[in-house]
């Protein structure tokens, strides 16, 4: 209970899903983790802004609308913008097997898509906090 | 690379968002590196108007302020808001959704938001939340505003740790009975009545009005008579009316004995909340190996349970 990992869960764009980010969100929670979420409908700036004032550890971006290769980019460079260098950034969703290697390349820790079982995901969280270490 | 909360504080007071943020993660965590900078912070904080919004769950807290914010915004005031949800009381951890109804603030430098879980503290507040309206303070926010968890009818201590205390009622939520209940009622400076696009939004503003009017003759001689103000968040009405109550309770209070008594009122709740904190932390290290064993005997009736809580305190001090 002590752990205190704050988690942003954003959407971003014209995305309607949002059942697999509240199921991520539910999972997370059950885990310990303090989820903070957005709701539908975000710009990626305003995602960022966001996980900046809440200072989230691990800023989560849910996208089954095959925008990722716009969405992403644009989250990279406003976290650059705001001087942001240690929040962890996840991908979630239904993302191509050769984007998920560019978008790891662009910077994106980890890409967790949608047959990731719960478990798996709040492992990974944990794994990538405790890697970065304390800020 | 850890920086230390020292060399964060000349940032906070310069308003650099991640380093307010950042500050406000050390409070929340209760890391023993940032206490002597929240003295310092403290030391310097007292400018800001702190503004708490209560109610139960679903009566609109969140929308309303968000809209109340972006009025505030109009006339140039820098807005802080700190929005608390519940923690889980099994897994502690929590999923913050206020900031879902604060979209239409999204992109304004001026508006600082930050969820808060509860984590565990019952009264409808964290256990930072008061550190964390003394960074926003120091920061440069004129306003700030807490919105409580949603609440029952008992959660009052948001009246001990604002200057206003805004109490929103949803139409619909109960006949006149409950308007004449204690609890809840009777903390606010100012009633808001939520939702008043609803056609049965005047039964619930008449009975509030009906249950002040018998308080009135109860004690006449009142200084301050909490209005009843109706809002629509989805139609952006009853704000102006609502800006210019908050507006006159802040004159109200300002260099009058009224407001002096708030704010010794605010020290002392702010005094006894982190005696209690401490007193906690102390009661946990020392009974930490014993719950069980005496537990044990309370569950077999050997013993009853106040001997059983006073075994469990025994060596504490006084």
């Amino acid at each position: 209970m002590a752990e205190n990992i704050r988690v942003l869960m954003a959407k971003v764009g014209l995305d309607g899903h949002d059942r697999g980010v509240r199921v991520v969100a539910r999972c997370l929670r059950d885990a310990g983790l303090d989820v903070v979420y957005t709701g539908l409908h975000r710009t990626p700036e305003e995602v960022v802004d966001a996980a900046v004032q809440e200072d989230v550890d691990v800023l989560g971006v849910s996208l089954l609308s095959g925008a990722h290769m716009t969405a992403f980019p644009r989250i990279m460079k406003r976290l650059k913008e705001r001087g942001v260098s240690d929040i962890i950034l996840l991908g979630g969703g239904v993302i191509p097997d050769e984007d998920v290697v560019a978008l790891k390349k662009m910077g994106v820790a980890e890409i967790l898509l949608q047959d990731t079982p719960p478990n798996v995901i709040v492992d990974t969280v944990r794994r990538l906090v405790r890697e970065r270490g304390a800020r | 690379m850890r920086v230390p909360s020292r060399d964060l504080l000349p940032r906070v007071l310069k308003g650099e968002i991640a380093a307010i943020a950042r500050l406000l993660s050390r409070a929340e965590a209760a890391d023993p590196e940032c206490r002597d900078t929240l003295g310092e912070v403290y030391s310097r904080a007292g400018k800001a108007h702190v503004i708490g919004i209560t109610g139960v769950p679903g009566s609109g807290k969140s929308t309303m302020v968000s809209v109340l914010a972006a009025h505030l915004r109009k006339a140039g005031h820098k807005i802080g808001i700190i929005a608390i949800d519940p923690s889980s009381p099994y897994s502690g951890g929590s999923i913050m959704g206020d900031r879902i109804r604060m979209s239409d603030l999204a992109g304004d430098e001026g508006v600082f938001i930050r969820s808060m879980a509860t984590r565990g503290a019952l009264g409808g507040m964290a256990r930072a939340t008061l550190d964390a309206v003394d960074i926003l303070d120091v920061a440069g926010f004129d306003y700030i505003l807490i919105e409580t968890v949603g609440v029952g009818q008992d959660e009052v201590e948001i009246a001990s740790a604002s200057h206003t205390t805004l109490v929103v009622s949803a139409p619909g939520l109960g006949d006149e009975i409950q308007a004449i209940k204690a609890g809840i009622l009777e903390i606010a400076d100012i009633h808001v009545v939520s939702k008043s696009d609803r056609p049965d939004a005047r039964s619930t503003i008449s009975d509030l009005k009906q249950m002040l009017a018998l308080g009135v003759s109860l004690e006449s001689n009142a200084a301050w008579r909490p209005p009843v103000i109706a809002t629509s968040s989805l139609k952006r009405e009853g704000f102006d009316e609502l800006v210019s109550a908050l507006e006159k309770h802040k004159t109200f209070l300002a260099g009058s004995e009224a407001g002096r008594a708030r704010s010794r009122k605010i020290a002392q709740f702010r005094m006894l909340k982190t005696a209690e904190d401490l007193l906690r932390i102390r009661f946990t290290e020392r009974s930490a190996g014993r719950v069980a064993a005496i537990a044990d005997r309370l569950a077999s009736r050997e013993i009853d349970p106040y001997a059983a809580g006073e075994k469990l305190i025994e060596g504490m001090g006084a």
